[in-house]
């Protein structure tokens, strides 16, 4: 292989990484680059997208072993990178809004996808640590980019001092599975894992490294950050962490157990992801019916849908990948699309995120009510939307899997979670309106929200087209 | 058998064991006269006045921030100044490329004005003022006016 080829298949990385400091450039160059910086953004993430998806079947391992390029890395690059798009382009008149427009949040921006495109091509422990650090860092400063309001801090501090737990976590985890397996490499980890799985002090490692991970993608144990960080960060960024976040998450976890995955290998962590996935579930919709301010509602299905991914890590085969990778890119546009309506609805203050603001929200806006009907009914699992099929993939393959079980808990589980996504459409289209909220008119949000919801649609309908190229992606 | 993490967790006790012992074998020997002087946090000198938990102005901490990036720059510098002759024009190229992007941060920082250290202005109270706040008794406004 030559040098030339390999920069080419690191484009998507290469545009984002000169991008970066073309912003920082950018920024301090001019006085208007706060309307640049938006479409900039904008074009490198599309950019870096369009490039993955094309080059998806040209799998290749570049860097002696470090780093993956194409294959499931190539679709997860494309979650990351579109999702973060469709939230940029929402965000245009949000952060003008809420006088927060500073350059630098499309900088952070810009990183922490950088961070979750390493994680998820990474084949070192190492590169995952570093991606994941360049994630989670530029999360903090996201999280808490709104100085001026007290929630918006108090999440940026909640979130950095858990998350630095979990990072010590997932740091001890490497430490012991280095100490084991003698290699940092996860070709070798993989390789020999059948061999290694017996040893107590890899076990160990491996389980505080997933725990690590768990944190990260907010399941149940370890969610107890979830509500205040989701309901305190700006909306758009809540979109952001929620989605993208947790798909990079899901990529490490399945990077490192394929060898479960793959060689039929006895699943050491089914009893535990089981547990898990049927406390999250059940917690997530049990608490979420509680919940009248509608980012809180979110922040505790994200806790659910985390449950019902995690269905897929403890069935442990083949299909159950490929169901996990479809739940997240269904997942991602459907989260981003909800929050993407709740951010043209709530205001310049945050004031109107009861859901008492949203009752009678058809008379006032036809078209945004439409759309917020559909991602709740997408978020259900209604079958129509991309939301049911993510789940009826991870729940078949938990069938193959002898986990008959849990998938009757997930199939009990979204049905009590219909509950609170049907009320916010009962209120929308069955109330009188009670509040004079006034709905700004925000073009780019409206385009963003009309994007995802095709995507929802598209995905949704014609399940088999992405279905399709991540289950070849996985047969090598 | 043990393993080798076995070995450094066998230390781990022993150090810990015997800092035990040696703290408690101390308060079983050692005379017990305290005295107020003795019971100060400094046991020579200023006396202690105030809470340590006073607030100090954030730029220290840009300040800081700023030093560290700095002081890691020169720690990655050393082993590339080292060999770049070996690794010729590529290896220099590799060096001013990190140079350039630590640079721009410097530019950022000093573009975006956290270099500046501004002074926080003195409140002079201005007798007007002082006069036309009716919540304010006599007294207390003497007292301002001694003071300005």
């Amino acid at each position: 292989m030559t040098a030339n080829t390999e920069i080419f298949q690191l484009l998507p990385h290469l545009v984002i990484g000169v991008g970066i400091v073309l912003s920082v450039v950018i920024e301090i160059s001019t006085k208007k680059s706060e309307s640049i910086l938006p479409w900039f953004t904008i074009l490198i993430f599309v950019f870096a997208g369009a490039h993955s998806i094309i080059n998806v079947y040209d799998y290749q391992i570049l860097f002696g072993g470090m780093y993956a390029i194409g294959g499931v890395t190539a679709i997860f690059n494309f979650i990351f990178t579109i999702g973060a798009a469709i939230m940029v382009l929402n965000a245009v008149d949000y952060i003008k809004k809420s006088k927060m427009n500073f350059g630098e949040f499309y900088i952070l921006v810009q990183s922490s996808v950088l961070g979750m495109m390493l994680m998820a091509g990474a084949r070192d422990l190492f590169m995952i640590f570093i991606g994941l650090e360049l994630m989670s860092i530029c999360f903090y400063v996201l999280a808490g980019i709104n100085r001026s309001r007290m929630g918006n801090t108090e999440a940026a501090l909640k979130y950095f001092l858990l998350g630095a737990f979990a990072t010590g976590f997932i740091v001890f985890g490497i430490a012991l599975i280095y100490g084991t397996a003698k290699s940092t490499s996860i070709d070798q980890i993989v390789f020999a894992y059948e061999y290694f799985i017996t040893d107590v002090l890899f076990l160990t490692g491996l389980a505080l490294f997933v725990i690590g991970f768990l944190f990260k993608i907010a399941a149940f144990p370890f969610h107890m950050w979830v509500p205040d960080v989701y309901q305190g960060a700006a909306t758009p960024v809540t979109g952001l962490m929620s989605t993208t976040g947790k798909a990079a998450a899901f990529s490490v976890l399945i990077i490192i157990l394929s060898a479960v995955f793959t060689q039929n290998i006895t699943n050491n962590f089914e009893i535990l992801f089981a547990v898990i996935a049927t406390l999250s579930m059940l917690y997530g919709s049990i608490v979420a019916i509680a919940q009248d301010n509608l980012k809180r509602m979110l922040a505790y299905s994200s806790i659910a849908h985390a449950g019902y991914m995690t269905i897929g890590l403890a069935a442990g085969n083949i299909e159950s990948v490929s169901g996990i990778i479809f739940y997240l890119t269904a997942y991602a546009f459907m989260n981003l699309g909800a929050f993407g309506v709740i951010a043209l609805i709530e205001g310049s203050n945050e004031e109107n995120l009861d859901i008492n603001s949203y009752s009678g929200l058809n008379s006032k806006s036809p078209i945004l009510a439409g759309f917020m009907a559909l991602f709740m009914f997408a978020l259900a699992g209604i079958p129509p939307m991309a939301g049911f099929f993510g789940k009826y993939y991870v729940f078949v393959a938990s069938i193959k899997a002898d986990l008959t079980w849990l998938a009757i808990v997930g199939v009990f589980s979204s049905a009590i979670s219909v509950y609170f996504y049907l009320r916010v459409v009962v209120y929308m289209y069955f109330k009188d309106s009670t509040s004079s909220i006034i709905i700004k008119n925000s073009f780019t949000g409206l385009l963003a929200v009309i994007i995802s919801g095709l995507l929802v649609l598209v995905f949704g309908i014609l399940p088999d087209t992405l279905f399709s190229i991540i289950t070849s992606v996985l047969s090598y | 058998m043990l393993t080798e993490f076995g070995k450094i967790f066998i230390f781990l006790l022993l150090a810990i064991g015997f800092v035990g012992i040696a703290l408690f074998a101390a308060k079983l020997i050692r005379p017990h006269r305290p005295t107020k002087e003795k019971l100060l946090i400094y046991e020579c000198g200023e006396n202690v006045e105030g809470s340590p938990w006073v607030k100090f102005n954030i730029r220290f901490y840009v300040v800081a921030l700023i030093f560290l990036i700095f002081d890691v720059e020169v720690v990655l510098l050393f082993p590339w100044a080292l060999t770049y002759q070996e690794f010729g024009f590529y290896g220099f190229l590799v060096g001013v490329i990190f140079l350039l992007i630590l640079g721009l941060g410097m530019a950022y920082e000093w573009r975006k004005g956290d270099l500046n250290w501004d002074r926080t202005k003195p409140n002079i109270p201005e007798l007007s003022k002082i006069l036309t706040n009716k919540n304010v008794s006599n007294v207390k406004i003497d007292e301002q006016i001694k003071e300005s």
